[in-house]
């Protein structure tokens, strides 16, 4: 649609522009190029403190650790005669290779994230469901509901959730009391916290996008189903599930691939041998003051973040594109 | 959809909201208690409250977001604004699919690597041309790169169902594309500007992660200094400052919200006098 509005204005620009008197140069140039006075700024800006930062870190990551500010190496200098000298060092790559700490870390990062975004999913799904079919004057509501607690703070959320699963905290003691256990559950400091966090924290981003396929599901393919003698939970299993798809893999992956990088939530709620990658890479930076490595270990993170990273960009680019 | 929630998917609903709200709820009531030991209510108190008040490294902390979040939220709405009508207005151009993948990508980056990034970049440029110095700087430079995605993705939808004809019609009329654009496209989508400044204002506001990494030795944001002081514990002085933000954010939101509903309304009934 709009390729043809395009068109048109250009061709009521030129019928314009014959009519008128001729143009300066200067009015001419902005009027040939003014679309780059609105593109420019936000590309350049995005390439240089976005996209350059990546090639930077690809640079560093072949140097090595120095006493020095910055505290790495140079990967290449200018030789006495003017030649450019590299000097890329592997070690850290291969370091990452021989450590297992690293790619143990990486598959942990991925476990956690999987069994969070199930987790998220189960929860998620009824609420999204339920939404949608509430009246809309309720739906507007609920929206607001939802979408709230994303407006506040991630941390003092995380904080928040603290004070439930405490040992003595809200949750058992309510238990102690109701006489159910007879002594407090360890929740803190657990896995468990770590995938009770990242539900807390991602649960609207999964809701949301499950709310939006579920709201323009056609009611009549339900009403053929149930027609046809179809009891409501297979037509649930044959129609719905398959119909809110998008919304389950849009959702899955706003909350799978950022909570694999996660830092806040374990460094807060998950015990001293919980080793996500992100809580690796933020030691390896602030206590052990290893940019090289750090910068080695992103690389590579983002390399087989890549995948996800991908499937989410594929489906985004189509639903805007419908 | 217009069939019923079934009792048992509205309680599954109910739960899920009250899993959002109950910690909320009892830190906010937390902080209102005399002793602080987190697990006995010692009576109800508002002493946690003037203790922050006197707190200089807390004040000291909250101008500093305060001012990022103020030039990274304007900086962004700017730019992001901008990206917004390129993708949607003009359909081919060199950069566009470089300029659709910058703007995506933001939201699903883990945090940790845009810092770490972003860190890399700032020495290096720091060497190489003498600016930007850790601090202020780095911070609002990097916040506006990611609110600059999410505004815009809002703005972005929004501009795709504003209707193209009435600036036809504007210049028709003898208004130039600009003028258009301004007078008629611009109110019409100023609902998506004002809930994307505010949301990259609370975003920008929020950040601990990337901020930890491109601030400076003496430049600790907001949550840079609650995320040290929450690592040791729980302390009631964070509690009342958590209680604040988390009111004062969710008023911000409602309000916002309300003027947002209230103008779109006003534009329908405009609109559908004007068919009248």
């Amino acid at each position: 649609m709009s390729r043809t509005t395009d068109e048109r204005m250009r061709g009521a620009a030129a019928i314009a522009g014959a009519v008128q008197r001729p143009r300066s140069a200067l009015s001419r140039l902005v009027e040939r190029h003014g679309r780059w006075l609105i593109i420019a700024p936000p590309l350049v800006f995005l390439f240089v403190f976005f996209l350059i930062p990546f090639a930077f870190a690809l640079k560093i990551s072949f140097a090595e650790a120095a006493l020095s500010i910055p505290p790495f190496s140079a990967v290449w200098h200018v030789t006495a005669d003017h030649h450019l000298q590299l000097t890329p060092s592997l070690a850290n790559f291969k370091y990452l290779l021989t450590d297992e700490v690293y790619a143990v870390s990486y598959l942990y990062s991925i476990r956690t994230a999987f069994f969070s975004t199930l987790l998220c999913l189960l929860i998620g799904y009824p609420m999204a469901y339920a939404m949608a079919r509430s009246s809309k004057a309720t739906q507007g509501i609920l929206m607001l509901v939802i979408i709230l607690p994303f407006w506040t703070s991630f941390l003092l959320r995380v904080y928040a959730l603290e004070g439930i699963i405490r040992d003595n905290g809200l949750l058992n003691t309510a238990l102690l009391w109701l006489g159910v256990i007879d002594h407090p559950l360890k929740i803190m400091r657990t896995t468990f916290a770590v995938y009770l966090g990242i539900v807390y924290s991602y649960l609207p981003f999964m809701v949301l996008p499950l709310y939006a396929t579920l709201e323009k599901l056609d009611v009549t393919l339900l009403e053929a189903a149930s027609d046809l003698g179809s009891r409501p939970w297979r037509a649930f299993l044959d129609v719905t599930l398959p119909l809110s798809m998008p919304g389950v893999i849009a959702g899955s992956m706003l909350v799978f691939i950022p909570a694999i990088g996660e830092y806040v939530i374990p460094a807060l709620l998950g015990g001293p041998d919980n080793l996500m990658i992100g809580r690796v890479l933020w030691d390896e930076f602030f206590a052990n003051h290893d940019w090289p490595v750090a910068a080695a270990v992103s690389i590579a993170f983002l390399v087989l973040l890549a995948g996800p990273i991908a499937v989410h960009q594929y489906y985004r680019v189509r639903q805007l594109e419908q | 959809m217009e069939r019923r929630a079934s009792p048992f998917l509205i309680t599954l609903l109910c739960l899920g909201i009250t899993f959002l709200y109950l910690p909320m709820l009892v830190l906010i009531t937390y902080s209102f208690n005399h002793s602080a030991l987190a697990s006995v209510w010692g009576g109800f108190s508002t002493e946690w409250y003037t203790e922050l008040l006197h707190n200089q490294q807390i004040l000291k902390a909250a101008r500093l977001s305060l001012e990022v979040a103020v030039f990274s939220s304007s900086g962004a709405l700017v730019l992001g604004t901008l990206a917004a009508i390129a993708l949607v207005r003009f359909t081919r151009f060199r950069g566009r699919l470089l300029l659709t993948g910058m703007v995506n990508a933001p939201l699903v980056m883990p945090e940790i690597i845009t810092g770490i990034t972003q860190l890399l970049l700032f020495v290096s440029m720091l060497q190489l041309v003498g600016w930007p110095s850790r601090g202020l700087t780095t911070i609002v430079l990097s916040h506006i790169a990611f609110c600059t995605a999410y505004v815009t993705i809002t703005v972005q939808s929004r501009l795709q169902t504003a209707d193209r004809s009435l600036e036809e019609a504007a210049m028709d009329l003898g208004a130039s594309p600009l003028e258009a654009f301004v007078d008629v496209t611009l109110p019409i989508i100023s609902p998506a500007l004002i809930s994307s400044w505010l949301l990259s204002f609370t975003l920008s506001l929020d950040d601990l992660v990337i901020s930890s990494f491109v601030s400076g030795p003496r430049s600790s944001t907001l949550p840079m200094v609650i995320y040290s002081k929450v690592k040791l514990g729980v302390s009631p002085d964070i509690n009342a400052l958590a209680s604040l933000i988390i009111c004062a954010v969710g008023a911000c939101v409602l309000v916002a919200g309300y003027l947002v509903r209230r103008t779109e309304r006003q534009r329908l009934a405009d609109a559908q006098l004007a068919a009248q």
